[in-house]
């Protein structure tokens, strides 16, 4: 909803506290999520994840959040999806181009940016291009896979390692922007035969 | 129709692209005059709504003396063209230094960065990474917009492709395209404050140039570069300040209105509007102007979009006295694109 979304964009630092705290919480669960399957949650916990963020964000289900880097403005909503800024279109007074009822996507985010604690320096940093195969799963599930294997040695899909490589800035930050953990079969639409 | 006469055919195994020199990325005359110091000259070209190269041609006629490279546009405002990939094929056959422009908005990654190396081959040594206006402001409103990639990811893709030698899957490229990457910047609209700050986000992408859109409001252009002189930007970034001739006050009204992206004051439209001659005053307040920005530390070229008025590109630069001061202080031939 369009109100929500501002409203969480004008508070953005208590969502900002708020998110860092559950992504512990989702990080430390990684052991007991191993032990259900990661394949198994896939579905409930997207379909919960869509309903929360879709409530609060419009979330669009991208599955590589990148909230806490964009001011708590998702970028999905942005008629061109940018996820690194305003295009040169915008509109007197900070409307969007493509939608000129619309707020732009970019200047609510610099402005939830400005808020934040972390915000501020995280939307400086060049974000890559989203892995369409990923639409649709959670970035919620996405995350404690990457945070838990990142020191596992997981052999690397050139692919990816080579998005991760190029945006190596935005994997600092959100590894699930550029993600190289391995994928339950569930959360990718990408055939395995592809990948 | 007759075969193509160009005064110089491209044969890419006779006339490969030129090398870059030490230090430079691409072998582009744009590289070279802006790393010379030279007050450096883009143009925008019209492209044809024609299948026939001699339109190309034609309308390149009147800036490829004064231009350093020429724009190749894709598919600008969302209306449809000959496509920037087929004007650089006609104008690199001629020798013509070229700007490819790619948006974001009709094509994914994999038919982007297959141009790119198709472009390179074609001895095509600058691209400029655009987003690209939304598919409802042209001229086929339903067509589906496309943004696999944004400005930012394009450049640091093209980056990759061309620093480390590969496609963003990781594939090897046997010969890495080497060329030099353009992006935009839109310095006279909102947000104002967040301006200089995604221009330093594009040069961390990967931007080596930077051509801004239309500068009419030299106040706010200034202060914008006062801040990306602040952040230091214009020591890492060549600026090439866009800027073109208006035809009337009535042109003018109409692109504030229409075109996404054009800020032009009424200071402006006012002055046209009391001009005895528009079209004329037009041209001398673009000149004005390329006088105005040339004055800001930190600009180091010009970027000219006179669309539909192409013919009068030669006088401005002549009148505005770029060629004549770089012969003066350099002593040296005009690295005309042409030659």
């Amino acid at each position: 909803m369009y109100a929500v979304r501002r409203f969480a964009v004008r508070h953005s630092r208590f969502v900002e506290r708020f998110y860092q705290s559950f992504e512990r919480v989702i990080i430390s669960l990684d052991p007991i999520f191993r032990r259900i399957g990661y394949g198994r949650l896939e579905k409930p916990v997207a379909f919960t994840e869509k309903v929360v963020k879709g409530f609060l964000f419009d979330c669009k289900m991208c599955g590589q959040c990148v909230l806490s880097s964009t001011g708590m403005s998702c970028p999905m909503n942005c008629p061109k999806t940018l996820r690194n800024g305003p295009c040169g279109g915008v509109r007197e007074g900070g409307f969007c181009e493509v939608k000129p009822e619309m707020r732009c996507v970019w200047v609510d985010a610099w402005d939830g940016a400005s808020r934040m604690n972390e915000g501020a320096e995280r939307i400086k940093i060049v974000q890559p291009p989203v892995d369409r195969a990923l639409e649709g799963s959670s970035a919620w599930l996405r995350v404690a896979r990457e945070k838990a294997e990142a020191h596992s040695s997981v052999p690397a899909n050139t692919g990816k390692q080579t998005i991760a490589d190029a945006f190596k800035r935005a994997r600092e930050f959100e590894p699930a922007s550029a993600p190289l953990a391995s994928e339950p079969k569930t959360a990718s639409t990408t055939p395995e035969r592809l990948k | 129709m007759t075969p193509l006469q160009t005064p110089e055919p491209y044969d890419p195994v006779l006339h490969p692209p030129l090398q870059p020199l030490p230090g430079h990325k691409s072998g582009s005359i744009l590289e070279r005059a802006l790393r010379r110091g030279w007050f450096a000259i883009t143009a925008e070209l019209n492209p044809p709504d024609s299948a026939d190269p001699r339109d190309v041609l034609k309308a390149a006629e009147p800036l490829k003396a004064v231009a350093d490279a020429i724009n190749a546009t894709d598919a600008s405002g969302a209306n449809c063209h000959m496509s920037s990939m087929g004007i650089c094929s006609i104008l690199s056959r001629a020798g013509m230094g070229i700007v490819l422009q790619i948006s974001c908005r009709d094509r994914n990654r994999i038919a982007i960065q297959g141009d790119v190396l198709g472009a390179a081959a074609m001895g095509v040594g600058n691209i400029l990474c655009l987003t690209g206006d939304g598919v409802g402001v042209g001229d086929q409103p339903g067509a589906k917009p496309v943004f696999d990639f944004d400005c930012m990811s394009l450049l640091r893709t093209l980056k990759t492709m061309r620093d480390e030698g590969q496609f963003l899957s990781g594939r090897k490229l046997s010969t890495p395209p080497d060329i030099f990457l353009g992006a935009a910047e839109n310095p006279c609209i909102p947000p104002y404050e967040y301006r200089a700050a995604r221009l330093e986000k594009k040069v961390r992408a990967g931007a080596d140039f930077i051509q801004t859109n239309y500068i009419f409001d030299v106040e706010r252009f200034r202060t914008f570069m006062n801040q990306v002189r602040d952040m230091g930007l214009d020591k890492k970034v060549f600026i090439l300040a866009g800027v073109g001739p208006l035809a009337s006050a009535k042109t003018a009204r109409w692109m504030r209105a229409n075109v996404p992206g054009i800020h032009i004051p009424d200071t402006i439209i006012d002055r046209l509007e009391r001009a005895a001659k528009p079209a004329e005053e037009g041209k001398k307040l673009c000149i004005d102007i390329i006088g105005q920005v040339r004055e800001i530390e930190g600009v180091a070229g010009v970027h000219i979009m006179a669309y539909r008025r192409e013919h009068l590109v030669g006088e401005i630069i002549e009148e505005s006295g770029i060629l004549k001061e770089r012969l003066a202080a350099k002593g040296a031939p005009n690295p005309t694109p042409s030659a």
